[in-house]
């Protein structure tokens, strides 16, 4: 489904991706793990246009994404929930949810924003306020919530764990890995290794701006040099 | 009892065109939280324009359609020329960039047009309407008309339509706005366009009363910043309370105690509002949490 060969990106004369090969299938959990600064969140931002790409090429359902702006790559079913969560903290929650559902206006936005009501409960209870105003947690479900309004096929997830508590980690985690079932496939990008690992299908593991090491979630777990640098363990 | 009324009058013909100019704010603040201070050359050149486009030999409405476009599309061009390409630069830099644009506007205005004071004929005659002892001219209740009518248009498209929100979602977060297919280029060059128009509907209004010339877009851009101010920045509400207080502020003034210190007053009432309410008097409340 999206096909990432030789990408290089950089900020300024620094290069920060020295060249990046990855693909995730449809229907797929895919996560990136690695340590703060190894070029993640540049390799999402760049996956939707934010970040102007230097070389190589990214291919997704087919189609070259490079020359396509960010603001259509949501309508060739790409989405992201961005780094820092990024929502419209003047808005109102339910403001946000719309705003996700930019592209659309039929009957289905409703239905769709009960479905996120009922996936995150608590963004029903605070509907009219401001975004703003919301804990961590509940502004990261709100930014998962919004990207999932926009009907993506494929859904980038910059670090939804930041600074959250461990049992609203848990919570998003269980979200994410329930997309397969709403057949939205996932690219994850983590310093929590370990969680990302649990639910993903296949990992990379991503290193000063290159791609190290790569397999299945299970053969990475049980790999004694993740085990060592990432997993604590 | 008529003398108060005749002041309200002057007021609230004076206030509602404040109140367009800081309509006129509030869509480009929205948009790309930038106070345009060349807001008052657009209020110029809709006047001016439709002057030279009647004396042209265009029927009066047709001038001032003309006039509006123009005026839309010098709009469009100041964020193309000026503002897109300084993106990434601080707010402050973008805010001098406007007073740099108002000041080339007003040189290229003397040039293109002229130095004189020019005006054309208000709309439904020049006999003032009585009401209880005082009178008011047909002309300022076109003015007052075109003040409201914008801003209901105006409230209604940042509420009631998803474009609006866009507009407001694009200011208060641009990568955001992206990521959810906002086309953020676009909602610049249609809210420095609609600020643009509205500028220029407001000149082509007042231009029957207070007539025209090449530079009084500068006191209009400055009275319509503290009407903006006082109401709230980026709320259209604010705008339209804050525009009316402001001329009824300096009638009153004017009329009470002397037109020399109806700008004095106006500005001590503001800057005691701002000390007391900094966010105005329809402003939002920052609300984010970290």
């Amino acid at each position: 489904m999206l096909t990432v060969e030789g990408l290089r990106s950089r900020y300024g004369r620094i290069e920060v991706l020295h060249g990046i090969d990855l693909h995730v299938d449809s229907g797929e959990i895919v996560t990136v793990v690695g340590a703060n600064g190894a070029g993640k969140t540049t390799l999402l931002r760049c996956l939707s246009g934010v970040q102007p790409v230097t070389g190589g090429s990214i291919t997704f359902r087919g189609e070259a994404l490079t020359p396509v702006p960010a603001y259509k790559r949501l309508k060739r079913g790409l989405a992201q929930s961005p780094e820092g969560r990024q929502i419209f903290t003047n808005l109102t929650v339910e403001e946000n949810l719309r705003l996700g559902a930019f592209l659309f206006s039929d009957d289905r936005v409703e239905k769709d924003m009960e479905d996120a009501f009922q996936m995150f409960p608590i963004l029903k209870e605070k509907r009219n306020l401001a975004a703003g105003g919301l804990s961590g947690g509940q502004q990261q479900m709100l930014a998962m919530a919004r990207a999932l309004m926009g009907r993506p096929s494929c859904l980038l997830l910059d670090e939804p764990s930041m600074g959250l508590a461990p049992i609203v980690v848990q919570q998003i985690f269980d979200v994410v890995k329930g997309l397969k079932a709403l057949n939205v496939t996932v690219l994850l990008v983590e310093q929590n290794a370990f969680g990302a690992l649990k639910i993903a299908d296949r990992g990379y593991v991503m290193e000063t701006g290159h791609i190290t090491m790569s397999g299945t979630a299970a053969e990475l777990i049980a790999d004694p040099r993740i085990r060592e640098a990432y997993l604590g363990i | 009892m008529s003398e108060l009324l005749q002041f309200l009058f002057s007021g609230v013909t004076v206030g509602a065109v404040y109140a367009l100019v800081a309509l006129g704010f509030t869509i480009i603040y929205n948009a790309s939280d930038v106070v345009n201070f060349a807001q008052g050359e657009f209020v110029m050149l809709g006047g001016m324009a439709t002057v030279f486009a009647h004396a042209a030999g265009l029927p009066l409405p047709l001038a001032a359609l003309a006039a509006i476009i123009g005026t839309a599309a010098v709009g469009v061009a100041l964020n193309r020329l000026a503002i897109e390409p300084a993106r990434g630069a601080p707010v402050v830099s973008l805010i001098i960039i406007t007073i740099g644009a108002s000041i080339f506007i007003r040189g290229a205005a003397q040039l293109v047009f002229d130095k004189q004071i020019h005006t054309f004929p208000a709309f439904s005659g020049d006999d003032p309407i009585r009401i209880l002892g005082a009178t008011i001219l047909p002309q300022s209740l076109w003015v007052i008309a075109g003040a409201v009518l914008v801003f209901v248009a105006l409230w209604l498209f940042f509420t009631r339509t998803l474009l609006g929100r866009a507009v407001l979602a694009t200011s208060n977060n641009r990568l955001a706005a992206q990521l959810v297919g906002i086309n953020t280029n676009f909602v610049m060059t249609l809210s420095f366009a609609l600020s643009a128009g509205i500028g220029a509907l407001a000149g082509v209004l007042v231009t029957p009363i207070t007539l025209t010339s090449y530079d009084v877009g500068l006191t209009l851009a400055l009275k319509g910043f503290a009407a903006a101010m006082l109401g709230g920045m980026g709320n259209p509400k604010g705008a339209l309370a804050g525009g009316l207080l402001l001329g009824l502020l300096e009638a009153m003034t004017a009329g009470y105690l002397s037109s020399q210190y109806k700008d004095a007053a106006a500005f001590v009432v503001i800057l005691a509002v701002l000390f007391l309410m900094p966010q105005g008097l329809f402003g939002r409340k920052s609300t984010d949490r970290v």
